[in-house]
């Protein structure tokens, strides 16, 4: 039972906030909402306002004139008691009693069959009076003693003169009140001496029910006015809101690559202006991007054909000179090392040229992926089989240290490939180190994959230079070693063509870090790494089991 | 070339046919092959290419990708309906739409200028030989029958033309079904490249295999694909 109270709970406050939020949405992007809501709210005040006043005013126009009317009609019957009471002879007190009596009868009657008062008098005026134990109350129907006020009876009863306030007239029934005018004053019975307060009680359910019916038509009026405003403020903004949206629309085609949408402009009022603006805008934007396509277009056809063009003689070179190089042993030395140097500088040229053009068809957008599932630790693995030769020849360790477990990612495997080996050779070739470990990780997000060495490493600000073309750490050294300058550049915006990281660390004496991280599936979502840029170098690494442990302590020192 | 010192001493190792209309490309070509032992016919245009083919009937064609007259994926077209000769094409490009274009249109190798003529006799090499020279030899796979030495398929007695390489192909997976391909140890099997990540030669290869072999291709039953590994046979 608690736990569905608890869960009612929470899928109502859930609903609360669902629709807080949905308010919100509308309040923060329509500006529709807006302005219909601010001008409902002041309105609504305003209103409100109003509203009072009037009632105020109403209520006080009918309490004022009923006021006036019921003291004179009071001070008129006031005076009738008095004269028929001094015309009175009394002659003893129990006959003062029927008198009395008479007296109230006779002012109740003066009022006819329409009687619009009730009356009430109490006495005689002396200690104790106001209390109910104290005899010679007299009255009409149901009225309780209970509606005078005790500040009027105290002002009767010590004063000569008319004394009126607004009160609720109780009855002795207990369950009926009314508002009313009550006015009070003095009278004498002259034989005894005795003094009486006569009560006259108007009641005010007239005026009650008209200030009633006033407020219920001024709310009905306030409701059907703001409604009015409501529409009319929707209406308004609606006429402006709507080309705006229009234009929203048109806005997000255009950048959605649809150049030739335009508004549909009619009259000559602003929001015709805007569409005409909008409109040269369009046309502006549509002329320009054509442009540049074209622009584009030719450069990749230029590219292209170059690429033709250069390639064919420079196939029939290479061939030559391999004919040559193989020939070599005839020749004489001069010439036969001519051959080699031919054969070497040819082998250059091509990876230049093909870094060249590929760099090109980035530059051109030209670059597209080819997607499919791959493992990037068997990616791993084969650049280190591939690399080994060349390793072992400079004597540099080269081990993969992953966990063996596979790191599935949707990537173009030739421009993954390429990344590996870019940074394979760059650390090869570069970083002077004895060992190069790769290492592969995995997590629900993405791969990552770090090319570590222990070598000269980088001094600062080199990380981001790493990745300029043709850009060398010392040029008196570096072009010995070959390579066309080309690689880490095109790695980034292999990198970067899936929605990925290339980053460098490095530190002089202490060696280096490469690592690409790709999302899961191509240009997904990336936030982390599976792995860190900057190596934390335990003395103990956790490799795994296909892969042989390793010493990286040794690399350090 | 007949007094070729090379060509005399090892025997002809087999006929190529080069189509390419740069006449010093064509040229070393000649020099390079024949030093390697092979024959070659030279053809400069895309349109006399088809006649020569008959004419000479080559062991293999070496065709350029850019030709004048008629286009080489035409030339590739036209050969390969009525051969299933090998054709290794040479291109200038490596964009994907280029090679897959080739491909598509029947070639069963490329090769991409810039190469080392090594590289060149290696393809020429692993396209002539030949997988199935073993004992005579049947295999079933699902309903078809391979007869291995005869380098035929058959569905229920009726023979399917398949390409050589197709069928080096088919044989590969075939002889071991069940078991998983990648596309790297399919390109080292059946291409004889080592060490090579291109696997769109596998890819559109599979995809023509499957269009002969399928009785529906889009949802093949015999080559199936492995999500993330590669291919393999399915006996059932």
């Amino acid at each position: 039972m608690q736990a569905t109270a608890i869960r009612w709970w929470h899928t109502g406050r859930e609903s609360l906030s669902k629709g807080l939020r949905a308010l919100r949405y509308s309040w923060l992007r329509s500006i529709q909402a807006r302005v219909v809501i601010s001008t409902l709210v002041l309105s609504a005040i305003v209103i409100i306002l109003v509203g009072w006043m009037l009632t105020r005013q109403v209520a006080e126009g009918l309490t004022d004139s009923k006021r006036d009317q019921s003291i004179s009609e009071a001070q008129a019957g006031v005076d009738q008691a008095q004269r028929a009471l001094d015309e009175q002879p009394v002659t003893d007190t129990s006959n003062q009693t029927q008198i009395l009596t008479d007296l109230v009868e006779q002012q109740a009657e003066r009022g006819g069959t329409s009687r619009n008062y009730e009356l009430l008098l109490a006495g005689p005026i002396g200690p104790g009076f106001g209390s109910d134990t104290r005899p010679g109350i007299r009255r009409t129907d149901g009225v309780s003693k209970d509606s005078l006020p005790p500040d009027l009876l105290e002002q009767v009863s010590g004063g000569n003169g008319l004394y009126w306030t607004y009160g609720q007239i109780s009855y002795q029934d207990g369950h009926q009140t009314s508002p009313a005018v009550i006015v009070g004053q003095r009278i004498e019975v002259p034989s005894s001496g005795d003094q009486y307060a006569l009560f006259y009680l108007f009641p005010m359910n007239d005026q009650a029910e008209t200030l009633g019916l006033v407020k219920r038509g001024l709310f009905s009026a306030g409701i059907i006015l703001l409604a009015l405003i409501a529409a009319v403020a929707w209406l308004v903004t609606r006429q402006v809101v709507t080309p705006v949206r229009l234009a929203r629309r048109i806005a997000e085609r255009l950048a959605a690559g649809r150049l030739e949408e335009r508004m549909h402009v009619r009259g000559q009022d602003d929001i015709a202006r805007l569409g005409i603006s909008f409109n040269q805008m369009a046309a502006s934007l549509q002329r320009q991007i054509r442009q540049l396509e074209e622009l584009s277009r030719m450069q990749r056809r230029f590219v292209s054909d170059v690429s033709h063009e250069l390639r064919t003689p420079l196939t029939t070179v290479r061939m030559a000179a391999d004919v040559l190089h193989d020939a070599r042993v005839d020749f004489d030395p001069a010439t036969a090392r001519s051959a080699e140097l031919l054969q070497a500088e040819l082998d250059r040229f091509e990876s230049l040229l093909t870094d060249l053009l590929e760099v090109s068809r980035f530059d051109a957008g030209a670059a597209r992926l080819e997607l499919e599932t791959v493992n990037l630790a068997d990616l791993a693995d084969r650049a280190v089989e591939n690399h080994q030769a060349l390793a072992d020849r400079q004597g540099i360790r080269l081990r993969v240290a992953s966990g063996g477990r596979p790191c599935l990612v949707e990537a173009d495997v030739r421009r993954l490939d390429r990344i590996i080996r870019n940074l394979v050779s760059n650390a090869i070739s570069y970083s002077q180190s004895e060992q190069i470990v790769l290492r592969v990780a995995c997590d629900d997000q993405g791969v990552a994959l770090t090319v570590r060495d222990w070598g000269v490493g980088l001094q600062p600000g080199e990380s981001t230079l790493v990745f300029n073309r043709f850009w060398r750490a010392d040029p008196s050294r570096a072009r010995g070693v070959g390579g066309t300058g080309l690689g880490l550049a095109i790695a980034l915006e292999d990198a970067q063509l899936h929605g990925g990281w290339l980053q460098a660390w490095g530190e002089p004496g202490k060696g280096a870090q490469f690592r690409l991280t790709l999302p899961r599936r191509a240009n997904g979502e990336l936030r982390r790494s599976p792995l860190p840029l900057v190596p934390r170098d335990e003395p103990e690494i956790q490799i795994g089991q296909p892969y042989e442990r390793l010493d990286l302590g040794a690399g350090e020192s | 070339m007949d007094n070729d010192p090379n060509t005399a001493r090892s025997g002809s190792k087999g006929t190529v046919l080069v189509v390419d209309d740069d006449t010093a490309l064509a040229e070393m070509l000649t020099i390079v092959l024949n030093n390697e032992g092979f024959e070659t016919v030279v053809c400069g245009s895309g349109d006399k290419a088809l006649a020569m083919f008959r004419e000479q009937r080559p062991d293999i064609v070496l065709l350029d990708l850019m030709l004048p007259g008629m286009d080489g994926v035409d030339v590739c077209k036209a050969i390969r309906a009525e051969s299933g000769v090998p054709i290794v094409m040479l291109t200038a490009k490596n964009d994907t739409v280029d090679i897959v274009v080739g491909l598509e249109s029947g070639a069963d190798d490329y090769i991409v200028k810039p190469f080392k003529p090594k590289e060149l006799v290696a393809r020429i090499r692993a396209r002539l030989r030949r997988l199935g020279e073993e004992a005579p030899e049947t295999i079933t796979i699902a309903d078809l029958t391979i007869d291995v030495a005869g380098h035929s398929v058959k569905r229920s007695g009726k023979a399917i033309a398949l390409t050589p390489l197709e069928f080096d192909l088919l044989l590969c997976l075939a002889r071991k079904p069940w078991q998983v391909f990648t596309r790297e140890v399919l390109l080292e099997q059946v291409w004889g490249y080592r060490h090579a990540a291109d696997t769109r030669l596998v890819n559109v290869h599979v995809q023509r295999l499957r269009s002969k072999i399928e009785h529906d291709p889009e949802h093949p039953e015999i080559v199936v694909t492995v999500r993330g590994v590669g291919y393999k046979a399915n006996a059932g």
